[in-house]
């Protein structure tokens, strides 16, 4: 899944029947210390996701894997609300090499 | 299936259903070298992965397969720790 | 989805049978600025679009072939919707973006 950040609304009143009702939101990526990177996607959205909000979005036939999206054709959609992250790094792993 | 390196964790309370008691991780992808290529993903985790563990990942709709959840909107996840990784992986012209 | 400006029309008359009473349109992708940004390609319209609208694409084979309920339609891309408008609601965003 993919970070983004949510910026923005797409409205289309002529779409194929089986969009009807899904919100369809603009969700620029993200990188991990927030700041924006330049690609973005439309995703539905599947968790009642509002603008600039942090989300996770899945792509792909993922996208179809939920109750609001089964079998519609959508490529992208947003599954996750990011209440926090972590990140760490560090040197190892403790996995050995032969 | 690509080998990654656990570099954080996230916490979501609004989420698909399907993914309520799944821990997610942030994975930064590698080569076999251990070199990171491309930039971090989030991953569902199947096996329970720790902080800067080496783990396999699996991309796509497959991602979901190993949950028992009829729809699983995911297209990462960690399904393997690793051991131990046997081979040469460097190519011989970076040697 | 990628949002996406109509730039042509695409007439193949020996194509796969699956694909056949299609309309194949050429779209280009936009930025968030509305500029093009990256390389056109061809999909399927299925909401009558035409030369110059604003449109969505999806671009998932396997939904599309739910959608045109054909198992073997060799393609990836469909015009999903024609974009009424816009809300860009944070006004940090700059808009320089490109899609993914």
């Amino acid at each position: 899944m993919k970070l983004g950040r949510v910026v923005g609304t797409v409205w289309a009143t002529r779409k194929v029947d089986s969009l009807t009702g899904l919100k369809l939101l603009i969700v620029r990526d993200l990188d991990l210390d927030h700041s924006f990177k330049s690609s973005f996607v439309v995703a539905a959205d599947s968790v009642g996701a509002g603008v600039s909000e942090v989300v996770l979005y899945a792509g792909g036939s993922s996208a179809r894997q939920t109750q609001v999206t089964t079998d519609r054709p959508v490529d992208a959609v947003i599954m996750a609300i990011v209440d926090r992250l972590d990140v760490s790094v560090s040197d190892g792993d403790g996995v050995e090499s032969a | 299936m690509n080998l990654a390196r656990v570099i954080g964790t996230i916490w979501a309370t609004q989420k698909d259903p399907g993914l309520v008691g799944l821990g997610m991780r942030i994975v930064q992808p590698l080569d076999f070298e251990r070199n990171p290529i491309g930039a971090p993903e989030a991953a569902v985790d199947a096996v329970g992965a720790g902080p800067d563990e080496l783990v396999i990942t699996v991309g796509s709709r497959e991602a979901s397969l190993p949950f028992d959840v009829a729809l699983l909107p995911v297209d990462l996840a960690i399904v393997g720790i690793v051991d131990r990784i046997d081979g040469d992986f460097a190519p011989p012209w970076r040697k | 989805m990628i949002i996406c400006k109509v730039a042509g029309t695409v007439v193949a008359t020996e194509k796969d049978p699956n694909l056949s009473g299609y309309k194949l349109l050429v779209v280009q992708p936009l930025g968030l600025d509305q500029a093009p940004e990256g390389a056109t390609f061809l999909a399927v319209d299925q909401v009558d679009a035409g030369e110059g609208d604003t449109v969505l694409v999806s671009k998932e084979g396997g939904g599309a072939r739910i959608l045109l309920g054909r198992d073997r339609i060799p393609l990836q891309a469909v015009i999903v919707a024609v974009v009424d408008a816009i809300d860009l609601d944070s006004p940090s965003t700059d808009t320089a973006g490109k899609q993914a």
